[in-house]
């Protein structure tokens, strides 16, 4: 545990007493255009061994040399969740297993790249990130045969080497984490990060971003429980969903007077339940060892200031910008949303044009949607539309339309689309007429509104709204009916 | 040689060119004064002569030789620069890879097995002309010190062939001194370069580590492995050395530096040099091997050099140390060996069976006992008392070596304990066998180089082989006393 308040336990949902500790593993992909050690090709979804060559494939005499983009990468994963970067070197792990061509993986062991970190999550809770090391992928095994896709039991197995070799970062959190929301909050804030930075497409689906979950329950005035690591969690939903039932599960087994083993379990999306892979006790021993065919990797201070001169924004960062410039609440869907399509600086540049920031971010949330990340109007319209707004020339609802309308069209003039749809603006003594006309034939509405029932005031705005068949401001509306009122 | 059974075999011209230098063969060549052609059919005689007795070739390669040779010619021919090393005929120790040219490692587990590529090393002999005739036998993946672990038999020392020729080059060794090659390449994890070469009378190189690429060498000890040449003079080694050396980018621990210029003051002499003799050096070594450094530190102190005594107080456990290191990085490197992507596979019913079954039949006993002492010694709960401390071990010997060398040039020792020992003498006893490297060892411990040069005979009137050994990047001092001891030997 780290010593700084985590803000998560008080928050924390316990359950019967017992309060869930999460700490997380999240395995992701480099973007690299090669190998951590070799010059084939690190690209997902080709043909089958396409992507290999005699490093890849650990033939006898093959070395690998060390790829310079992908140490660049996993130092800024490192500079992004606040980590020390520091000399390190590259260690065997020993084990067989058939995608595994050297029958060694070559990672990283008593000393990290990157180590002591933290990640702040949107409800501005602080996990700390123990260290974020650097390693290569295995081979992806297909079981043919037997049940459920594993080896045992299967007639026989397919072995594709491209994955092989493939960089990875392992992030190892602290278990700072206290409930299956929060570790949602991680996996996804994290995968923010990734993508900001350009360190990896962090696509849960493809496998570029995996993630293995250390659950234990304990009394909060206990030590902590004992932990089970949990693997095959394969989307975000999983994640929450896999953590719930193991948190029930270890709960379960304490009420009942057993104790947990310390064991490696399987999450089966299909029955929604954890099972036993490995205990403890067949726990390989990877005799790791210095990499004798590597040399210590000692990024110079050069290096890594230039790496963290050149960190874009980080999510954080930007949510907080916009919160800031559009009035939005930091932590709302609105500016969580646009952050994460990467349209905030498009937001604020429609600010920069002259539009109304508020409008343009309920606009782009709304009107962007299915429109993919790359705002299609330029910021100078949109600006003109929400100008359009606050000058009240534009209801909300008009401007809606006008807005599908520049999006298909990729921008114009919004005015002159208002114009065409017959969007005019009321004027000043229209209004008032339809106001009136509606109080008259609505006296029991009016005399209840009048009275200071405000949800009186519905069924004279609609009546307003329908007279004007949609064109009339709804918000100038209740402004005169308050006018009148007094 | 007294021992020597049996006539010269190689008769009449052909004498010619398997007792000249490379150099010497390489000037005609270049010349036009000899083609490489006629130089490889005179050594593939000789190999058609004497191999089936000597079997110091896994594979000989004469077709493609002769391709090789023909290209050299045309090449002359044309007014080309063949390289440095034209029409030189050169054996390759069967753990460098190959391309489409199967490559055993003297093992039953690479049955088969054809690389899809050329080691460094190769690259640059071919580069540099040379024409390579076959690849030779060795102890299997270079664990021995007689090549009698070879899964294919032993080689024969053609010096007397009821004698081991060392190990674990003992192929390359056996084929330079046999006359079948100019040039051999071997690999030296503790001394299987310089131990063959002593044993069979022929110069042996243990270059600096990292100053030749390891790239396409099968991995014993990576730490400690490093490739050198075998020859019959110490200028040919230096010539050797020069093509074969230099930074590669495809091995992390190759040094960023050019190859070493060695030929050009081999012959500047040991006048004013310190040359150390170990006084703490481990005992063991024969009678008529200590005869014969003694004799090589008179010869060095008559041609100007000054003897002195210096201890290295860590060469004496080496030996330990390193039958801990080289095991432990043996048992990761061969843990590949499994059946899966190359090689033999024993088919069985389920993945774990068949790992176990093939490399139970695919390895022979030698590297199965270093695999389990290098498993046992990184396993958990042993890696502090076993792995760990031979590393501390090993930092000693290279400070104490660092130390002597801030008093000498290079230190004089012997080579090995022994002269040719006979077949069987030491294949019921792993520890004699290990102890054949006591004096090799620790200079892949340290990463300095080191290198043997005969230096008369002991008992049965076999060559002994006198190491010199230098400082870290310290080669060319290395020659230059390697040529001087050379030239006054008796």
């Amino acid at each position: 545990m780290t010593t700084m308040q985590t803000g998560a336990s008080e928050a924390s949902p316990q359950r019967d007493g017992y309060e869930l500790v999460v700490g997380l593993e999240v395995h992701v992909e480099l973007a690299t255009a090669t190998k951590l050690f070799s010059p084939s090709p690190n690209r997902f979804g080709d043909e089958p061994n396409t992507n290999i060559d005699p490093v890849t494939l650990g033939l006898p005499g093959a070395l690998p040399v060390l790829n310079r983009r992908a140490v660049e990468l996993a130092m800024r994963i490192g500079l992004a969740l606040n980590c020390t970067v520091q000399a390190c070197a590259f260690h065997r792990k020993n084990y067989f297993y058939p995608d595994m061509p050297k029958a060694y993986q070559i990672s990283q062991y008593d000393v990290a790249l990157n180590v002591d970190g933290h990640l702040d999550l949107p409800d501005g809770s602080r996990v700390g990130i123990e260290r974020a090391h650097l390693e290569e992928d295995t081979g992806k095994s297909t079981h043919m045969g037997g049940a459920g896709g594993r080896i045992h039991g299967s007639e026989s197995s397919l072995i594709d080497f491209n994955r092989a070799g493939v960089p990875l970062v392992e992030i190892v959190s602290r278990p700072d984490l206290r409930s299956s929301e929060q570790a949602r909050a991680y996996v996804n804030e994290l995968r923010a990060i990734l993508t900001a930075i350009g360190a990896s497409d962090a696509k849960m689906e493809e496998g570029s971003m995996r993630v293995d979950a250390n659950v234990s329950v304990h009394r909060p005035d206990e030590p902590l429980g004992t932990r089970c690591e949990i693997k095959n969690l394969n989307s975000v939903r999983s994640v929450g969903r896999a953590i719930d039932y193991e948190a029930q599960r270890q709960i379960a087994m304490l009420e009942a007077g057993d104790e947990v083993r310390q064991e490696t379990r399987h999450w089966d999306e299909g029955d929604g339940r954890t099972h036993t892979l490995r205990t403890k006790e067949d726990a390989d021993d990877y005799r790791y060892f210095l990499e004798p065919d590597l040399v210590p990797l000692e990024p110079e201070a050069e290096w890594i200031a230039q790496v963290r001169a050149a960190l874009p924004m980080l999510p954080a960062a930007r949510r907080a910008r916009l919160a800031e410039a559009t009035g939005a609440p930091v932590g709302g869907e609105a500016v969580g949303v646009v952050v994460e399509r990467g349209q905030d600086d498009y937001v604020l540049a429609v600010g920069a044009a002259g539009g109304d920031l508020a409008r343009a971010l309920v606009h782009v949330k709304e009107g962007y949607a299915e429109q993919g990340t790359a705002p299609v109007v330029p910021a100078a319209d949109l600006a003109a539309l929400t100008t359009m707004e606050t000058g009240r020339t534009l209801t909300a609802t008009q401007a809606k339309q006008v807005l599908a309308e520049l999006v298909a069209g990729g921008g114009g003039d919004p005015g002159a689309i208002a114009a065409a749809k017959g969007f005019e603006a009321m004027d000043a003594g229209a209004l008032e007429t339809l106001v009136d006309d509606a109080i008259a034939a609505n006296a029991s509405a009016w005399a209840k509104y009048e009275a200071g029932e405000d949800k009186a005031a519905g069924a004279l705005v609609g009546a307003v709204m329908k007279a004007s068949r949609g064109q009339a401001d709804g918000a100038a509306v209740t402004a005169l009916l308050r006018t009148k009122r007094t | 040689m007294a021992a020597r059974n049996g006539d010269d075999p190689v008769p009449g011209d052909e004498v010619l060119a398997n007792d000249r230098s490379a150099i010497e063969l390489a000037a005609d060549v270049r010349a036009g004064r000899l083609s490489a052609l006629t130089v490889l059919e005179q050594h593939l005689a000789a190999i058609e002569m004497r191999e089936p007795e000597i079997h110091a070739f896994n594979t000989v390669l004469a077709d493609e030789a002769r391709e090789a040779a023909m290209a050299v010619d045309a090449a002359v021919a044309a007014g080309r620069d063949p390289g440095p090393l034209a029409g030189v005929p050169v054996a390759l120790k069967d753990n460098l890879c190959t391309r489409g040219i199967p490559t055993t490692c003297s093992s039953k587990i690479l049955d088969g097995w054809k690389p899809p590529y050329d080691a460094t090393v190769v690259e640059r002999l071919h580069a540099a002309g040379a024409v390579v005739v076959g690849k030779t036998n060795l102890d299997e993946f270079a664990m021995g010190s007689s090549t009698e672990n070879s899964a294919f038999g032993p080689t024969r020392n053609p010096l007397d062939t009821s004698r081991v020729p060392g190990g674990s080059s003992g192929g390359s060794a056996a084929a330079v001194a046999a006359g079948f090659a100019a040039v051999g390449l071997g690999s030296d994890t503790g001394g299987s370069i310089r131990q063959p070469a002593a044993l069979c009378g022929v110069v042996g190189v243990k270059p600096t580590y990292g100053r030749v690429s390891r790239y396409g060498l099968v991995a014993f000890a990576s730490s400690l492995d490093q490739i050198g040449p075998f020859t019959r003079t110490v200028a040919d080694a230096a010539l050797v050395t020069e093509v074969i050396a230099g930074h590669d980018p495809a091995d992390s621990t190759s040094i960023p530096q050019p190859a070493p210029e060695l030929s050009g003051t081999l012959d500047d002499g040991v006048d004013g040099l310190r040359v150390g003799r170990i006084t703490d050096l481990p005992t063991g070594a024969d009678p008529d091997v200590l005869a014969g450094v003694d004799a090589a530190f008179d010869a060095l102190a008559a041609a100007g050099a000054e003897v002195v005594d210096v201890e290295v107080p860590a060469f004496t456990y080496g030996l330990t140390a390193y039958y801990l290191i080289a095991p432990a990085e043996a048992s990761s490197n061969l843990a590949r060996y499994d059946g899966v992507r190359y090689g033999l596979r024993v088919p069985a019913a389920d993945t774990n069976t068949m790992y176990m079954q093939t490399r139970a039949a695919g390895f022979g006993a030698e590297v199965k006992r270093r695999i389990m002492l290098g498993t046992y010694a990184l396993s958990a709960g042993y890696y502090d008392a076993y792995y760990g401390k031979a590393l501390k071990v090993r930092r000693l010997i290279a400070a104490d070596f660092a130390r002597a060398y801030e008093r000498v040039d290079v230190l004089v020792s012997p080579t090995s304990p022994t002269v040719a020992f006979p077949f069987g003498a030491k294949t019921e006893n792993p520890l004699a066998m290990y102890l054949c490297d006591t004096y090799t060892i620790p200079s892949n411990l340290s990463g300095d180089p080191a290198m043997t040069v005969p230096f008369g005979t002991g008992t049965d009137g076999l060559p002994v082989g006198v190491q010199v050994l230098a400082p870290m990047l310290g080669e060319a001092v290395m020659f230059r006393v390697a040529k001087a001891l050379e030239d006054r030997a008796p």
